[in-house]
């Protein structure tokens, strides 16, 4: 079983509370894990990462085992720790991020 | 007794408003996906029951979210905005070229006669229709792929389409607005589309007959006369007397034709109403008094309108999207601002008071009439 950590945000769109526990098929990647997360939850998709390419949306950033693996390529295996359920993947809103809008 | 419900985004969540037909005593729903931004809510004139919604953020990107029960409820459909074809190429602020990419959606507008149906203009701009209640959506590329787009260049919100009008008398007859492209019409329900800026006066363009690249900040029109289009472009008020094949100014005796908010009254309609804001580059009120004009004659004459709108120390702005009226026998007006105060006037603009004072900046005010 993976956990996943969501932050507030989507936690609240998904509707869950606490970490989020998925079956995830063959290895264990970003791309993976997100692929379950998102057919569990729908409401998700182009949250986290575009629709169309795939890639992470800019001020979104995955940590585990107090890594940070948001440049990790999204076919990388994750660590150990969280392929075995001991460690979560956390999703995280960056801290510095959100492109304010301009005046509109 | 009629009752009115008053749909309002901000930069942190969605409000609703509820008050009968008096108008006094409101009741406010809210924060809705709090901590989003809400840039518009609006409501289906075929079902007032079905609500569509714009949420987004910089970090999680764009929602979209559905009303069945007139906003008590949500449930997210679709989010995929995806150009058709080869995205191609804009203009950017310092004249160079950059492709067109999707960024949020600025405006909803739900079909007249269908409420499955509903419209979106992005950012950057473009226009797309859902015909499955928002589960879906489709670009018309041909507005973006008309030959001009290429020269289109953003405003200082973005390359946004804020504007999206039907012509109650012509299916096939629709208007839009980018910022800062200019106003476009379509008359084949939205295949073709031409641009209709003849007779718009802008200082930074050098070339006065410019087909595009005009800032229109926002187009009005009243139902019963859709060849009157009314415009608060970046400056200047102006009026098209003949579906936007030509427009002229009808700022008048405003004290400052920069604006961002233009409407219609709903019985009048040759009565419109604008808030003039001191410039471009001072977005608030001339002197610190929050005014509304209105004219009575489709414009050039303006009066004041000021009873119960602060009149010292106000530099608040009020953004394209937030101004809106309802269609009660006495015409209800609404604006909102980015001090996050939503007025309402009972009285086609005479009388001010607000219904808030303290959200957010208020990004979108849009109202429904309700039985």
């Amino acid at each position: 079983m993976i956990r996943v950590v969501l932050p507030t945000h989507l936690r609240n769109l998904a509707k869950v509370s606490g970490e989020v526990e998925l079956e995830v098929e063959g290895t264990i990647t970003q791309r993976s894990v997100l692929n379950a997360l998102e057919a569990r939850y729908p409401m998700l998709r182009g949250t986290v990462r575009d629709h169309a390419t795939q890639l992470r949306r800019p001020f979104v950033r995955f940590f585990a085992c107090e890594q940070d693996l948001s440049h990790e390529p999204p076919d990388s295996l994750l660590p150990e720790a969280v392929a075995s359920g001991r460690e979560p993947l956390y999703v995280v809103g960056a801290i510095a991020g959100g492109a304010y809008s301009r005046a509109r | 007794m009629s009752k009115v419900r008053v749909l309002v985004g901000t930069r942190k969540g969605a409000f609703i408003m509820t008050s009968d037909g008096k108008r006094q005593q409101w009741e406010v729903q809210g924060p809705l996906f709090a901590g989003w931004e809400i840039y518009h809510m609006k409501g289906s004139p075929a079902d007032p029951n079905r609500l569509y919604l714009s949420q987004c953020s910089g970090w999680f990107g764009q929602l979209i979210q559905r009303s069945n029960d007139g906003g008590k409820t949500w449930e997210p459909v679709g989010n995929q905005f995806a150009y058709v074809g080869e995205a191609g190429t804009h203009q950017w602020y310092d004249g160079t070229s950059r492709p067109w990419a999707f960024k949020r959606v600025w405006h909803l507008e739900p079909s007249l006669s269908d409420p499955n149906t509903v419209y979106a203009g992005i950012e950057d701009a473009a226009l797309f229709r859902s015909a499955d209640g928002g589960q879906t959506w489709q670009e018309l590329p041909g507005l973006r792929g008309h030959g001009s787009g290429p020269r289109w260049q953003p405003g200082a919100g973005g390359l946004c389409l804020h504007t999206i009008l039907f012509d109650p008398s012509n299916a096939r007859r629709m208007f839009i607005a980018i910022s800062a492209a200019g106003a476009f019409r379509t008359d084949d329900g939205g295949d073709t589309w031409q641009p209709i800026n003849r007779g718009l006066v802008s200082q930074y363009i050098p070339d006065p007959k410019a087909e595009v690249g005009h800032c229109v900040h926002r187009i009005a029109m009243h139902r019963s006369r859709p060849n009157v289009l009314f415009m608060q472009k970046h400056w200047d008020v102006m009026r098209s007397d003949n579906a936007g094949e030509s427009w002229q100014e009808v700022s008048g005796n405003l004290p400052t034709d920069f604006g961002f908010v233009i409407d219609v009254h709903a019985h009048e309609p040759e009565t419109i109403y604008v808030v003039p804001i001191k410039s471009d580059s001072e977005h608030f009120p001339l002197d610190g008094k929050l005014q509304v004009y209105r004219s009575r004659s489709g414009g050039n004459d303006w009066e004041p309108l000021t009873k119960g709108l602060p009149q010292s120390n106000c530099y608040v702005n009020v953004l394209r999207d937030a101004m809106a009226v309802d269609s009660m026998d006495t015409c209800g007006i609404y604006f909102g601002t980015t001090g996050g105060q939503v007025y309402a006037s009972a009285d086609a603009g005479d009388n001010w008071s607000p219904i808030v004072r303290d959200l957010p900046a208020v990004l979108s005010v849009e109202v429904q009439t309700l039985p």
